[in-house]
């Protein structure tokens, strides 16, 4: 990271300021509460459309590799979905990832 | 049915949450502090963002050393699902005095959101100040261990090994997060627009890929919706 000490406390404060603003927003002036039906359409989206993106390279092209195609990342992530999938709890899936994960990791890097 | 009582319901329904919760704020805590973050600026992020997908969306932006205007603007993308959520509490909190509006707004996390708008819309006779009583049981248990399951991580962050692939533990959680969102085809569609659209800008500079990505991705979402709405009613 070549950001400087600053340059961190700006963006921590900047989306943390950012953020709130948005919670604020429509709870903060109550008159306007009935949102036009097409913006809040696109709103229920938001995770969706952001989440998948920005994972897809670290899967693909994860930075601690240099980019190159990883096994136990790719295994990792293909578990993962399944564990999502099958127990449809992310807590348990969360720790299932991260089990294959590592036991991928120490099975190959042996 | 008293405040306490209201209070104390909330609490009752916040309680689970903290099975997502605890892991997510040690890995998030893990993870800035490998990113190179020190202690305070990681509780930063907790204290003042207190939203988990954006801090680590902003977190991996700083990583790959993306301009701050572009990691403010692809974080704050992750959370305009808050604007949603204030306005739809609006009609049931906005009675209440702003100061505890605005206090509201702080705690406004997907759990508190989900917890308490289930509750409202199942008891709509509740006066506001109940409602409120509920809202703030809800956090009670989910906020505070926030901030104290990102302290542990960054303490554990610390004395993990380098060469372990603890990098990867964003895409895990965020997996875990994803997997259940894609529940209608409008959904698997947006998420489909996204990782497409992520690789076919990757040669757009300053990491605009991704809020390019992100915005078709909400535009695709949002009218496969909008289209299987019109089909069904006629």
């Amino acid at each position: 990271m070549t950001l400087t000490n600053p340059q961190i406390w700006l963006v921590i404060l900047g989306l943390g300021a950012g953020s709130y603003l948005l919670r604020l927003s429509f709870l903060g002036i109550v008159g306007s509460r009935d949102l036009p039906e097409w913006l809040l359409r696109h709103l229920r989206y938001t995770a969706v459309a952001v989440m998948p993106g920005m994972i897809t390279p670290m899967i693909l092209f994860p930075a601690a590799t240099g980019g190159a195609f990883d096994i136990v990342r790719m295994g990792a992530a293909i578990a993962t979905i399944a564990i999502s999938i099958w127990t449809r709890n992310s807590t348990l899936t969360i720790f299932g990832g991260a089990a294959v994960l590592f036991a991928l990791h120490f099975l190959l890097a042996a | 049915m008293t405040l306490p009582q209201d209070f104390w319901q909330g609490f009752r329904a916040g309680l689970p949450f903290l099975l997502v919760i605890l892991p997510f704020g040690i890995v998030f805590g893990v993870v800035a502090t490998e990113a190179g973050l020190n202690l305070s600026q990681t509780m930063g992020f907790s204290v003042f963002v207190i939203a988990g997908a954006a801090q680590f969306v902003a977190i991996q932006l700083m990583v790959e050393n993306a301009p701050i205007l572009i990691i403010l603007a692809t974080s704050l993308a992750v959370n305009l699902r808050m604007a949603m959520y204030s306005a739809s509490l609006a009609p049931h909190l906005g009675p209440v005095p702003w100061w505890k509006r605005a206090v509201v707004a702080y705690f406004m996390v997907d759990q508190a959101y989900a917890a308490s708008i289930l509750k409202y819309e199942d008891s709509p006779q509740m006066p506001p100040r109940a409602k409120l009583a509920y809202y703030m049981g809800v956090i009670t248990p989910v906020c505070p261990m926030w901030y104290v399951a990102t302290y542990g991580g960054a303490v554990l962050g610390d004395v993990i090994p380098a060469d372990l692939p603890i990098d990867f533990a964003v895409p895990i959680t965020f997996l875990a997060l994803i997997v259940p969102m894609l529940r209608s085809a409008a959904h698997v569609v947006a998420a489909v627009v996204s990782i497409t659209g992520v690789l076919v800008f990757s040669f757009v500079p300053f990491n605009l890929g991704l809020l390019l990505a992100a915005l078709l991705a909400m535009v695709a979402g949002a009218e496969v919706e909008r289209r299987i709405t019109k089909r069904n009613a006629g």
